[in-house]
């Protein structure tokens, strides 16, 4: 029979991995489940629901550090932050809605997902990912071993940096029971500066000409014509062509003298326009929320993230959409590429795969059924000697393969 | 410093092991001789001394390789060293250990600015790379003071700060890749020129791995484009609890700057006296902002941090008014160490980071052990992110005073840990705070970490005795002891 324990406490978690340990017994561990369809499809017999964990610790916003258990909200932890004018600064993307979660999911995603699956946004090219936020931790093994890591402040080099192991495992190495993470002045403003009517090798140049500027860019994205037709932000979608954004943040005079320094860059390659506070807002979160495959029309679609040099990515993109016949955009200065496809059984992983080529990078399936990420490797392959410090690591957190086991690769 | 007792069995085979580490690494690589072993028998950290069994110089990522298969395969150990300028002993070399120097890994393989990165061998300085990059306007931002001498690979192993981390991040947040050696001679390369890769993060996790996981044999780091200006603004206050107060506000209007240094009065009479900075005399603390970006951002955030400063009781208010002037400012604070370091023959650097709002009691209960000790003591603060060098002044040919200083800086360590912060910021735990490592960690805490040691080196050869106080065998670590019989299932929710 399938039991689903939901602890309220620590001790609550380990002993239930206890019980799991003393009975073979193997759990999927989930908090808000948001991002359950993230990872390959588990065959565990029995749920660990830790959203029963939640509540802030402690917030000191002078020391710019807040901890919390790691089912509480999201919308919590930021409605917690705005009160005192500061935010999560890797921009943490809300994926339920693209993994079929409809708003529901919107509401149930909480710090420790966003933590276990190593989120960022567009803002990642500036502050970086949740694996440069957090902190310290404490959790429970998947041995039943109740232990800490790291602290509460950002200079901190004692002992092995655990933070970053956890960051990113899917739960596969402990459940978290309290994570401390780094908080930021949030900008005083921002503003959006838009060059109109780029195709993809000029969009390229003139991210890598922001990003090469002075001006502090903290985001940079582009969007070919089709995609920037579905923007709620009428200024792309109605440009009727392909869309590059280049976002400032920061003091107003500041934000304005630097906005108009790019669109005075960025003129000799095409017309400019710039979206201000509200529409700049949203047109980021549409982007950090991939939210241009999450329509209804588009649900049907397998979605990937590409990672790959951002000078890459145009070339990278050339090759998806002639090898898959799929529709791409560009975050991240163009190192990150976002992938929708018509669905098949394989995926087109290798076509994806191949697409990188030699400079590097990954390729992640975050978006497919089930049964598809049960056969198509869903986490970039590794090299084998990778692929085994791989699997030593898990051991040495859960030899049992009590937590998440096959999440990220089969056996792990 | 008690250190894991050598094994007479290896070093009777000296002859045998550098006949075959010979047949590795050709020509003048394998260094025998007392009077050259002389040379790496310390880091920075040199009260601390060792004589090296063998040191090995390699030039290949391959003869890494086949140096470290070989050691698995013969028992011996390995003590990775960068350019030795850690300060917690992280290199110091062991009887029975063989030393693998990375000094010619030197090259920087290629500058990318189309994807702003460096791919440099880990032997190159950390002021190499900001220096081949000066010219198209970039530089690496991590800047410890040792930057003119410290390895790229060595500020990896340790994840090397320096005054600009608040603003621009320390070591672990500016790596995109590395390539390393494992003690089975496996080479592994993680990242790359692209950002997070998927899988857990190793890069993360070698970061700061202090030598323990593997050998570094290649580093790609990000690289940034300079900011149009930077200013600093000097500023001085009767007490450390204002200048304490004046940081807090800083940060609680929303406002990051550069840079934010603290210096107490001896720290400020030292360094004033030494570089002749411009330093005020009769103030009893002093923090050096700068603000750097734009010119619109910083002739705006200069005001009003000076309008902070004000409200927090500032007497002194100066803003640099050249580029001359803010690297005279910098001077000072950059001289602070060997500034102190004239007010008495020796001094110990200790590394603590405390939660900000908490530095007016630590310095206060600082004063008190000087005292207690009868040492003096000089501070310099990272002021931005919590992160304190109590500077301890000694005299080692007095009998006991080295004691007495170590003794004075475990107690300032046990301090920082006691009021919410950590024994080391960014010197590393090496041998130095090895055995403090109970103050902040438990039994169980260690352990778990030492596992995660065992999926990179089970047999512990690689930089044994640093970091952590005991040694568990692998095999003893990995025993799982199931609590059978008594779990306390049926008082968790079920559904």
């Amino acid at each position: 029979m399938t039991e689903t324990l939901k602890p309220q406490s620590a001790e609550q978690v380990q002993d239930a991995i206890h019980w799991a340990l003393a009975g073979n017994a193997s759990f999927e561990v989930a908090g808000g489940a948001s991002k359950r369809a993230y990872g390959r499809p588990l065959d565990a017999a029995h749920h660990l629901d830790v959203s029963g964990l939640t509540g802030i610790v402690f917030y000191e916003p002078e020391e710019l550090v807040l901890a919390a258990r790691p089912g509480t909200p999201m919308a919590e932890i930021e409605a917690a932050l705005a009160e005192n004018g500061q935010q999560l600064a890797f921009e943490p993307a809300d994926l339920g809605p693209l993994l079929g979660g409809g708003a529901a999911s919107t509401a149930a995603a909480t710090l420790g997902g966003a933590v276990a699956c190593n989120l960022a946004g567009p803002r990642r090219i500036k502050a970086g990912a949740a694996r440069d936020h957090v902190l310290g931790f404490h959790a429970v093994s998947g041995r039943g071993d109740v232990f800490k890591s790291g602290g509460r402040v950002v200079k901190n080099v004692t002992g092995f940096d655990l933070s970053k192991l956890m960051t990113g495992s899917f739960g596969t190495l402990a459940v978290m029971t309290e994570v401390t993470v780094k908080v930021l002045p949030a900008p005083e403003k921002a503003r959006t500066v838009l060059l109109l009517g780029v195709g993809e090798r000029t969009a390229a140049e003139a991210m890598t000409m922001a990003l090469h500027s002075p001006y502090e860019v903290s985001a940079a994205a582009h969007l070919p014509a089709p995609i920037a037709a579905t923007s709620a932000v009428s200024l792309v979608s109605g440009a009727g062509a392909g869309v590059t954004a280049v976002r400032v943040e920061g003091p107003g005079p500041s934000v304005e003298y630097r906005c108009k320094a790019l669109r005075d860059l960025l003129a000799p390659l095409g017309a400019t326009d710039e979206l201000h506070t509200a529409n700049s807002a949203a047109f980021w979160r549409e982007i950090r929320d991939v939210s241009c495959f999450t329509a209804d029309g588009a649900a049907a679609e397998q979605v990937w993230r590409l990672s790959v040099p951002p000078g890459e990515g145009a070339r990278v993109g050339e090759a998806l959409v002639r090898d898959t016949g799929g529709r791409v955009f560009y975050d991240q200065g163009g190192g990150v590429l976002w992938l929708a496809m018509a669905p098949r059984a394989d995926a087109a992983h290798a076509a994806v795969r191949a697409a990188i080529g030699a400079g590097g990078g990954h390729a992640t399936l975050v978006r497919a059924a089930p049964e598809v990420r049960a056969t198509v490797p869903v986490f970039h392959p590794q090299p084998a000697a990778l692929a085994a410090l791989t699997a030593r690591t898990k051991e040495a957190f859960d030899p049992r393969g009590v937590l998440n086991r096959g999440r990220m690769y089969a056996g792990v | 410093m008690r250190m894991p007792e050598p094994d007479s069995g290896i070093i009777a085979r000296r002859t045998e092991i550098v006949a075959r580490l010979r047949e590795i690494v050709p020509g003048e690589g394998v260094i025998v001789d007392e009077d050259e072993l002389r040379a790496y028998e310390c880091d920075g950290l040199s009260a601390y001394r060792q004589l090296p069994f063998i040191v090995v110089l390699p030039e290949t990522t391959d003869q890494v390789s086949r140096i470290l298969r070989y050691c698995r395969e013969a028992g011996v150990k390995v003590v990775p060293r960068g350019a030795g300028t850690g300060l917690s002993g992280g290199a110091l070399p062991l009887a029975d250990a063989i030393t693998l120097g990375l000094g010619k890994f030197n090259r920087i393989l290629e500058i990318d600015y189309p994807n702003r990165c460096v791919v440099a061998q880990p032997g190159v300085t950390n002021l190499a790379i900001s220096q081949a990059v000066a010219g198209e306007g970039f530089y690496y931002a991590p800047d410890p003071s040792s930057q003119i001498a410290c390895s790229i690979g060595g500020n990896v192993a340790e994840n090397s700060g320096g005054v600009h981390c608040l603003k621009y991040g320390l070591t672990t947040n500016n790596v995109l890749g590395i390539e390393m050696v494992l003690m089975d001679g496996e080479v592994i390369r993680l990242g790359g020129r692209h950002l997070d890769s998927d899988g857990y993060d190793l890069l993360g996790l070698l970061t700061g791995s202090e030598g323990l996981l593997g050998v570094i044999t290649e580093v790609t780091v990000r690289i940034l484009q300079k900011p149009e200006t930077a200013r600093a603004v000097l500023l001085g206050f009767p007490s450390n609890e204002a200048a304490g107060a004046c940081v807090a506000a800083i940060i609680s209007a929303g406002i990051i700057p550069g840079g934010m240094e603290m210096m107490d009065r001896l720290a400020i009479g030292a360094a004033e006296n030494f570089v002749h900075a411009g330093y005020p005399l009769d103030v009893e603390a002093l923090l050096i902002v700068e603000l750097d970006g734009p010119e619109a951002e910083v002739s705006h955030l200069i005001e009003r941090v000076q309008g902070i400063a004000n409200d927090a009781g500032a007497v002194v208010s100066r803003v640099s008014r050249d580029e001359e002037e803010r690297q005279k400012f910098w001077a000072g604070r950059k001289a602070a160490f060997p500034a102190v370091g004239q007010l008495a023959p020796d001094y110990y650097c200790m590394d603590g980071t405390i939660p900000r709002k908490r530095l007016p009691e630590v310095l206060q209960r600082t004063a008190q052990l000087s005292e207690q000790y009868d040492l003096r003591v000089a501070n310099v603060f990272h002021a931005g992110d919590g992160n304190l060098h109590p500077l301890i002044l000694y005299d080692a040919n007095n009998p006991g005073e080295l004691g007495r200083a170590e003794d004075f800086g475990s107690d300032i360590l046990r301090l920082c840990v006691e009021v919410g912060g950590v024994l080391t910021g960014e010197h590393g735990v090496g041998v130095e705070k090895r055995d403090l490592m109970g103050t902040m960690f438990n039994e169980d805490d260690m352990k778990q970490q030492q596992r995660v040691k065992c999926a990179f080196d089970p047999d512990g050869l690689l930089n044994p005795g640093k970091v952590y106080p005991t040694l568990h065998r692998c095999a003893e670590l990995g025993r799982l002891h199931v609590r059978s019989g008594e779990t306390r299932f049926p008082d968790i929710p079920r559904f």
